[in-house]
């Protein structure tokens, strides 16, 4: 599948933004994390920056961007349309919180409520997304137990280095932010382990034989494309990363995305609080830059049923 | 609404391709986008034309394949292929808007561009790459099995099929109702042993194929060539024309 830099953008930053504010409610609604005003500002602040940037570049790819609004209406059978709904709702309690948070310096009561439903709002939209890609039956590397995981995860650890920098700076941080950090690195690394593993050894079911229905007369091979330039099918579904490419990427994705954020993580919680500042700056940086390249790889991997008419094999 | 139609109406209409009779003329395409670029879906942009990089929307598309090996006992199958109107088709179900839809009276799948915002979900959703983006319009296009055509009144009844099945010049090309066991498709499904294009996805297309028919195998294998005569044999006349032809 064509890997659109809209697309990518779109899911990895909205990914950190979700698990960010998710990650502050929690703590802010257990009174783990003080409910002052600038804390509340920034931490929120770059939660919904990041969420709102992700939600605006993938309007981008549209073809009819003004009517976008319209993506809300099925709800009903499309998890485009519910990850849009789940996405505007959830603004609503990250409202209330944030007002309580920010404003009124008050994270109890009616806003430690608002503050639980922004999590679960925020885990609902994240679900949604993933759904997007998991449901479609016709891409076996999206259409898998392990997408929906990996989405969260990575959204999940990618929003707690934030927490883990945010906190440093207002000076609240504590090691069991890097904790968790370093935890969810280490789920989403196996996770996506597992994954790079099952798309290797899937054995598609699909073939030129069973697409056509010619495969009860023997081996099947294209000997004549219908038309000479790419076309809309071929630019969209035909991208594929060469093999060797792609192991190169998954490693670096994997040192990227948990490897050195791991190292950094370890160094910051063994050197105490002065560092985590910068060590956790470099961390954030390198995960986002490996969730990227993740991301690309997760689209760039997807192969899709209909190229088999057009002669791909594997 | 992009849920499936709960009720099923009285018609599925689609197409039967015969593999057999195709004899990869791609007048099928042309007529459809001749007829499709001023019709519902009007009009299907062609960017660059007339120069490299063309690049436009068509509805149908016509494959070559070779089966059985190579060398003497392959043959080469035509394969023309459009949306197949699926009866459980993922590509409604995806659209978040509303756009993509299939109408419960006939079965046909269609898509409003008034509504469409072109996500292009509903070509993700399409194992058959049925769908194809206008890029100037942006918003998604498809077959329609020519829905301005098949229910035209203004249209003589015996041309209310669509442009494709129309101008077939092997009449490789069927149209007509498989709800119906009688109709001229249902029928020709059961004494052709019709086939659903990759089954294992579930959508369960509405339109088939018929597969190529099998021969007798005498033309697969080379056919020996009868030696020359020995002219030793042959009379004085013979061997003098041999001696003169071959000077
Ligand atoms: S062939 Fe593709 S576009 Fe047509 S109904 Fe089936 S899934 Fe939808
Ligand atoms: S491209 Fe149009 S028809 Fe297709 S899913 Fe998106 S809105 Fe629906």
């Amino acid at each position: 599948m064509n890997p659109a830099y809209s697309v990518i953008l779109f899911t990895t930053a909205s990914g950190a933004g979700y698990g960010l504010l998710a990650l502050l409610a929690v703590f802010a609604a257990a009174g783990v994390l003080p409910a002052s005003t600038w804390l509340g500002f920034v931490g929120i602040g770059l939660g919904v920056a990041l969420v709102a940037v992700g939600l605006l570049s993938s309007t981008f790819h549209l073809g009819r961007p003004e009517r976008a609004w319209r993506a809300f209406t099925q709800w009903r059978s499309s998890w485009l349309a519910r990850e849009g709904v789940a996405a505007v709702a959830t603004f609503v309690p990250i409202a209330v919180f944030g007002i309580g948070w920010v404003f009124l310096n008050d994270t109890s009561g009616a806003f430690a409520w608002a503050a639980a439903a922004t999590a679960v709002m925020a885990f609902v939209t994240v679900c949604c997304t993933a759904m997007i890609y998991a449901s479609l039956k016709t891409i076996r590397q999206w259409n898998n137990a392990l997408t929906l995981p990996a989405y969260l995860v990575l959204g999940l650890a990618t929003g707690a280095l934030l927490l883990v920098l945010v906190s440093a700076l207002f000076g609240v941080y504590r090691p069991a932010f890097a904790t968790l950090a370093a935890t969810l690195l280490v789920v989403g690394l196996a996770l996506k382990i597992a994954y790079w593993r099952h798309i290797d050894t899937e054995q598609p079911r699909s073939t030129l034989g069973t697409a056509t229905g010619l495969g009860r007369f023997g081996e099947v091979r294209l000997l004549e494309m219908p038309h000479t330039e790419e076309n809309f099918i071929m630019r969209e579904m035909g991208y594929a990363v060469a093999r060797k490419h792609a192991r190169r990427l998954r490693v670096v994705a994997g040192l990227a995305l948990f490897v050195l954020p791991l190292i950094l993580l370890a160094l910051a919680l063994w050197s105490g609080p002065a560092s985590v500042l910068p060590l956790g700056a470099l961390a954030t940086l390198s995960a986002g830059l490996g969730v990227a390249v993740e991301r690309w790889l997760f689209f760039a991997e997807a192969t899709h049923l209909s190229m088999i008419y057009y002669g791909r094999t594997g | 609404m992009t849920s499936l139609p709960t009720v099923t109406g009285d018609k599925r209409l689609g197409l039967v391709i015969d593999l057999d009779t195709c004899v990869g003329c791609h007048a099928c395409a042309t007529n459809c986008k001749e007829w499709n670029t001023s019709g519902h879906s009007a009009p299907l942009t062609d960017v660059n034309a007339y120069q490299a990089e063309q690049r436009g929307v068509w509805f149908n598309r016509v494959f070559t394949y070779e089966v059985g090996g190579q060398g003497p006992a392959a043959r080469t199958v035509h394969f023309p292929k459009n949306c197949l109107h699926c009866e459980k088709p993922d590509c409604v179900t995806v659209c978040p808007t509303g756009a993509s839809y299939k109408r419960a009276e006939d079965g046909i799948v269609l898509i409003d561009h008034d509504k469409c915002i072109g996500c292009a979900l509903c070509s993700w959703a399409c194992p058959y790459g049925a769908r194809e983006m206008d890029e100037h319009q942006g918003v998604m296009k498809k077959c329609t099995l020519c829905i301005d055509k098949i229910y035209n009144t203004n249209l003589p009844e015996e041309d209310r099929t669509p442009a494709c099945v129309a101008t077939c010049p092997s009449k490789a090309r069927h149209f007509g109702d498989f709800a119906d066991p009688e109709s001229n498709v249902s029928q020709l499904v059961r004494e052709r042993g019709g086939f659903d294009l990759m089954p294992e996805t579930g959508y369960r297309p509405t339109s088939k194929y018929l597969p190529p028919r099998t021969g007798n195998g005498a033309a697969s294998a080379p056919r020996k060539l009868e030696p020359a005569p020995d002219l030793a044999n042959a009379g004085k006349f013979l061997r003098w024309v041999d001696r003169v032809l071959s000077r």
